[in-house]
């Protein structure tokens, strides 16, 4: 490496570190975005610079169109993308980013087949096989059963962790041959797809609900591999960009199985979400009791004669696209001088911080977003809490039931308001497959329906009022 | 274990450092356009993608260095597109009042 590109990439990697840094706070984290990708093209094109004399004329067709067709694809991609569909959108674009480390490390590891490879670039490329290609599969599995391609729901069979187990071993054998003796085409193929199929098997039993700590984790494995690829190149630029995101999905993996009350281990191998039997009985839970529902006109006149509310919002309220409803609702309560704030749990949303992306969009300002430390004192004075399509987060068996799947997991105290307004499609319990104690409360209030037609009721009851 | 590497591995462990020290100070409201921008980070995969794919001959390596090239980009343009989508969003209510009531920006649309 020059002395010119040591220092280009350096200046590369401050502008990332410059951008995340930019990042921390809402006004000026889109100039950090622009600094990152400044950085970016930096990095690229003066590798481009100086690979100029080494094209061959292949090498510059598949460039160009690899660039050209790519840069296509991922700008309508992401310009055309809901905002309810960002979780998978990301897991695609960390994806074909695993994909690609591997796929660069398959291609290095195959110019010396038939020989034994040096063990400092040969073992951070195998590394990066493996990593890379588990984020892969991974992630398109993310992605199907985000995008509802295939089930949510845990897939599960007997003897499931034996099998991934078998699998691992066999990645560990292979690559030790590879590195220990030589490698060959066919054992380059049989790890990248033995790292595949791992890869899938590894998303497979977890829950649509677990999704945000697997994109975070996955996120994070690119990461790795990225700076794995980076050492066999002997290029800082990659290992500092790699490691960054390696840091960084590492870090909210923690914070997301920390907000969820459970160990890492838990999620991933615990299947939680599988409905359970028998759970499914509409308009009447557990023991047959009865939850008591309401009509919009009164619901309505309860918020337009409250002094404070707060607003509870989960995913179905996404799934709905309701966000800009609520936010009307909001806007008409305001007016009348109600106070509103909404309480976000860390994995409202299927990847973290989606809820705060979606209320963004429906133009609410972000200092009405509180975080649950912040919110969780405040139930005590609320009027009402609304919850809308919220539920394992209100959820008071996290506090109070230790045999319940999501036992331990912080929650938003919506039980301590002096009224509980869900709005529900349904009594079917959410994605952990738990049954709601709060339901049934004699405080709490259920309307049902499609939330955005609840919510465009209520706008009129409230004005009603 | 040569002079090099303990170079590079001194790269990662110090980038380990500021990695958790610049991230942790992401606030919750933004961790999922921190998600898309780190994940256009990773897109630097690009760098190594072309320097495989610039002196390609046989058609393995020409399949292999196209795909290479052609993921890395998706992942570095969609990241940073996406990312600066959302941020954008957030960024239009930076005239609002601190106490929140005084909605004068977000009223577009």
């Amino acid at each position: 490496m020059t002395i010119t590109t040591a220092l280009v990439y350096l200046l590369a990697a401050i502008f990332f570190i410059l951008g995340l840094h930019f990042l921390s706070s809402p006004k000026v984290a889109r100039r950090g975005n622009w600094m990152a990708a400044i950085g970016m093209i930096l990095a690229v094109g003066w590798t481009v610079v100086v690979l100029y004399q080494s094209f061959t004329p292949a090498g510059i067709a598949i460039c160009v169109a690899g660039i050209t067709v790519g840069g296509i694809i991922g700008t309508v991609a992401a310009r055309k993308v809901k905002m309810t569909a960002m979780p998978q959108m990301v897991a695609l674009f960390n994806g074909v980013g695993g994909g690609a480390a591997a796929l660069v490390a398959v291609s290095e590891l195959l110019k010396v087949v038939g020989k034994r490879p040096d063990l400092q670039v040969g073992l951070p490329d195998v590394f990066a096989i493996i990593i890379g290609g588990i984020s892969f599969a991974g992630s398109m599995m993310a992605f199907a059963k985000l995008q509802e391609l295939m089930t949510g729901s845990p897939i599960t069979f007997p003897g499931q962790h034996i099998v991934n187990g078998l699998i691992a071993l066999a990645i560990l054998t292979v690559a030790g041959v590879l590195l220990a003796m030589t490698g060959s085409v066919v054992l380059l193929i049989v790890l990248l797809i033995l790292a595949l199929t791992l890869g899938v098997m590894f998303v497979l039993p977890i829950g649509g609900a677990d999704m945000p700590v697997v994109i975070s984790l996955l996120n994070a494995c690119t990461g790795l591999a990225v700076a794995a690829s980076g050492f066999a190149f002997n290029n800082f630029a990659l290992i500092v960009a790699g490691t960054l995101v390696g840091a960084s999905g590492t870090l909210l993996t923690r914070l997301m199985s920390a907000a969820m009350g459970r160990s890492l281990a838990n999620v991933l191998f615990g299947a939680v979400g599988q409905l359970q039997q028998g759970s499914a009985g509409e308009h009447s839970g557990v023991q047959g009791r009865i939850a008591r529902s309401s009509t919009a006109e009164d619901i309505g006149m309860l918020l337009a004669y409250s002094r404070f509310v707060i607003i509870v919002p989960g995913y179905g309220l996404a799934v709905a696209q309701a966000q800009h409803a609520l936010r009307e609702l909001v806007d008409t309560l305001e007016k009348r001088g109600v106070e509103v704030a909404y309480a976000i749990h860390p994995v409202a949303g299927r990847m973290p911080g989606h809820m705060n992306v979606l209320l963004a969009e429906a133009h609410v300002p972000y200092e009405q977003l509180k975080e649950l430390d912040e919110i969780n004192g405040e139930f005590k004075r609320a009027d009402v809490a609304l919850v809308v399509g919220a539920n394992d987060v209100v959820n008071p068996a996290a506090r109070n039931s230790p045999g319940s799947d999501i036992y331990g997991m912080p929650i938003l105290n919506a039980d301590q308001a002096r009224n509980v307004v869900f709005l529900k499609r349904s009594m079917r319990p959410g994605f952990a497959g738990i049954d709601n104690e709060l339901f049934y409360d004699s405080r709490t209030i259920m309307l049902f329906g499609d939330a955005k037609e609840s919510l465009t009721e209520l706008v009129s009851a409230v004005k009603a009022a | 274990m040569n002079e090099q590497l303990v170079v590079l591995l001194t790269y990662f462990v110090l980038t380990v450092f500021i990695g958790f020290e610049v991230i942790s100070k992401v606030p919750t409201i933004l961790h999922t356009p921190l998600m898309s921008g780190t994940n256009a980070i990773h897109g630097i995969i690009l760098v190594g993608a072309l320097l495989i794919a610039a002196s390609v001959q046989t058609p393995v390596e020409i399949i292999l260095g196209f795909a290479a090239v052609l993921l890395a980009t998706i992942n570095v343009v969609g990241g940073f597109v996406v990312t600066d989508r959302m941020l954008e969003m957030f960024k239009d209510r930076q005239h609002v009042g601190a106490d929140g009531s005084g909605r004068k920006a977000g009223k577009e649309q």
